[in-house]
């Protein structure tokens, strides 16, 4: 998994790509957030549109870095869900947990 | 490949999680050359992905000396999939409820739910001397991809 990161009106947008899976992206993904917040980051927008492949242990990490930020005070959107991912979310009724945008400006207006 | 005919394919790895793609690989080609279309290939193999990762991390709990096998046997459309480790086993009765609104929230415990949205069935069988199979199975003409959990 790859990342980059900018931030746009205080929200550190966090562009994601490749695989989010059991023993590789899945604790890349910890590590990101957890940058992040070390950084005084509090309010994360992740940008799901360059995500290939996610699995159990992926989506896992996602609450977890959902909850850790909730506990800093602080918020993690979703932006550009893939098809599978949004799919994904809505079996497992996660999809009701996480904020999901389609649009930058918006999402990041929503903070 | 036309429908009707039969096909088996066994694989073996060492339980390591850089190998479960190669299983995932071989599930997705196998729907793919029956005629699935993509988005069933898919699920099939996230299946699949799911079945060895736990195989793998539950299992073996990652014991490289410990092997994961996978059959796929391919009877007209039906698919069956057995994936085998060396592991001492589990209650499937213990295995909560991810859609339960306490366990909403948890890291972990949606393999096994992801595997039987996906599949039409998904058995267990614990070997006396150790060892759990996981069987699951697809009828790949009436594969409808994720559509049949909603």
């Amino acid at each position: 998994m790859k990342s980059s990161t900018h931030t746009v009106d205080g929200v550190e947008v966090i562009k994601l790509e490749g695989k989010i899976t059991i023993g590789s992206g899945d604790s890349q993904l910890r590590e990101v957030i957890t940058n992040a917040l070390n950084q005084g980051h509090n309010n994360l927008l992740l940008d799901m549109g360059g995500v290939t492949t996610i699995d159990s242990s992926g989506i896992g990490e996602l609450v977890g870095s959902y909850t850790t930020v909730a506990n800093r005070g602080g918020k993690l959107k979703l932006l550009h869900l893939p098809a599978k991912l949004n799919e994904l979310l809505h079996v497992t009724q996660l999809i009701t947990v996480f904020e999901v945008y389609e649009n930058e400006p918006e999402a990041i207006k929503s903070f | 490949m036309e429908r009707g005919e039969s096909e088996r394919i066994e694989i073996t790895i060492s339980s390591r999680f850089e190998n479960i793609e190669l299983v995932q690989v071989i599930a997705e080609h196998l729907c793919e050359n029956a005629g699935v279309d993509e988005d069933g290939s898919h699920w099939v193999g996230m299946a699949v992905r799911e079945a060895v990762a736990n195989a793998i991390k539950h299992g073996n709990k990652l014991d490289i000396r410990k092997k994961v096998n996978a059959t796929f046997d391919l009877r007209g459309s039906e698919l069956e999939i057995t994936v085998s480790d060396e592991g001492a086993g589990f209650d499937p009765a213990n295995v909560s409820d991810p859609l339960n609104p306490q366990n909403l929230m948890k890291t972990s415990g949606r393999g096994i739910f992801y595997m039987k949205t996906f599949m039409d069935r998904v058995d267990y069988s614990f070997h006396p001397n150790g060892g759990t199979s996981l069987v699951m199975t697809k009828n790949l003409a009436a594969q409808q991809g994720i559509a049949k959990s909603s």
